[in-house]
């Protein structure tokens, strides 16, 4: 597993039905792209984070796919809207097979 | 770079500000519902009439980056020391954590530092106060100038004080080491034969390539720059600008960078303490 590894994310506590909400996630990571040589000129390997997947009480919201150029520590927002209360779960799969997650609960109303 | 999925509002405030200029703008810092103070009167000293926080020179984006803790990259680094902060380390096998009830109990010291540390007899920044600690109290290594682990300790500290006003006494015991601090700052030097002054009091707001030269202040620092991802000390920034006119930077820790960091954060007296700003 990569250091320092901390996910974060911020959802709203509470939220209209039917209404788009905003949903912020950031994940601190040093994604090593693959293309880097270490002082001795040996390639770096390439060790991120290739996908991230946002569920809501089991249904998918938004699965991205993250490729080589992404940055360090990324950062993905993006809008849902929910009928009933529940739970987000949020999970990054990293290359090396480690799988971070957090969760939100949030409420209609 | 991030992956955003552009809303209607983000690209509609994108709009907004595509005519506006970035040089000095004057709308305020808010950060969660502090403001924070980006300019005030110039202290006496200075024949400028106003003193600017680097804020005010940065375009709309990176500003916007700065008045949400949870988009503020540097947090990501407030949180590796807040790991710190509970780490044992040393003969004594003690984390800050173990003496100190928690960093809020530093609230309102970055505003005075660096300050004359009478136990020692020498000026003590921010980094030497963490260092002494942990040579002294916790027996362990010196944490290294200008790399990652201090920088995000000093940035933790720093955060305690977001929004004091910064008053660093330029007088009594230090007033010397001021003295030293303001000659440097006005001495040209390098290839280019330049001075901080040529640049940061005599051109600010104006264009150097492709960027606004701001007035050099310290009141951001750390700062998290969207240039190298990282956040960046004091005196790593004055060795990049030395670099930048072509002369021989001065030892980062060395006693002309701590006297250069005093007077440099004496001319920002009167501006807040940003904690850890975000600048390109």
């Amino acid at each position: 597993m990569a250091d320092n590894v901390k996910p974060r994310v911020r959802v709203p506590r509470s939220a209209a039905a039917g209404e788009a909400f905003e949903i912020k996630t950031l994940i601190s990571h040093t994604m090593e792209s693959g293309a880097r040589k270490d002082g001795d000129g040996n390639i770096i390997p390439r060790s991120i984070i290739n996908e991230f997947i946002c569920d809501f009480n089991g249904e998918n919201v938004i699965t991205a796919k993250l490729e080589g150029a992404i940055s360090t520590n990324p950062y993905i927002q993006f809008e849902a809207s929910i009928e009933e209360s529940g739970t987000f779960t949020f999970t990054w799969n990293d290359d090396d097979g480690s799988v971070y997650t957090d969760s939100k609960d949030i409420a209609v109303g | 770079m991030r992956i955003i999925t552009l809303t209607a509002a983000v690209a509609a405030s994108l709009a907004l500000f595509a005519g506006a200029s970035s040089a000095q703008v004057t709308d305020p810092l808010v950060v969660d519902g502090q403001t924070i103070v980006t300019s005030a009167p110039a202290p006496d000293f200075l024949d400028i009439d106003e003193v600017l926080s680097g804020w005010n020179f940065r375009t709309a984006e990176t500003r916007a980056l700065q008045t949400d803790d949870f988009e503020n990259p540097a947090m990501i680094f407030v949180d590796q020391a807040l790991d710190d902060w509970d780490t044992a380390e040393g003969t004594a096998n003690k984390a800050c954590a173990d003496c100190h009830s928690g960093p809020e109990e530093f609230a309102g010291l970055r505003a005075e530092l660096p300050r004359w540390n009478d136990d020692q007899g020498a000026l003590f920044n921010m980094e030497a106060y963490i260092n002494f600690c942990r040579t002294e109290r916790m027996g362990a290594d010196s944490l290294k100038l200008a790399k990652p682990r201090m920088d995000a300790m000093v940035a933790l500290l720093s955060l305690q004080s977001r929004g004091d006003i910064i008053n660093v006494a330029i007088d009594g015991p230090v007033a010397d080491i001021w003295e030293r601090g303001r000659e440097l700052y006005y001495t040209r030097v390098g290839q280019l034969d330049m001075a901080c002054a040529n640049c940061h009091e005599d051109n600010y707001g104006n264009m150097i390539r492709a960027d606004h030269l701001s007035q050099g202040q310290i009141n951001g620092f750390p700062a998290y720059r969207l240039k190298n991802a990282k956040l960046n000390s004091t005196h790593g920034r004055f060795k990049g600008c030395m670099n930048n006119i072509r002369a021989t930077p001065f030892a980062v820790g060395g006693e002309e960078f701590t006297a250069l960091e005093l007077y440099v954060a004496s001319r920002g007296n009167g501006l807040a303490v940003e904690g850890p700003s975000v600048r390109n």
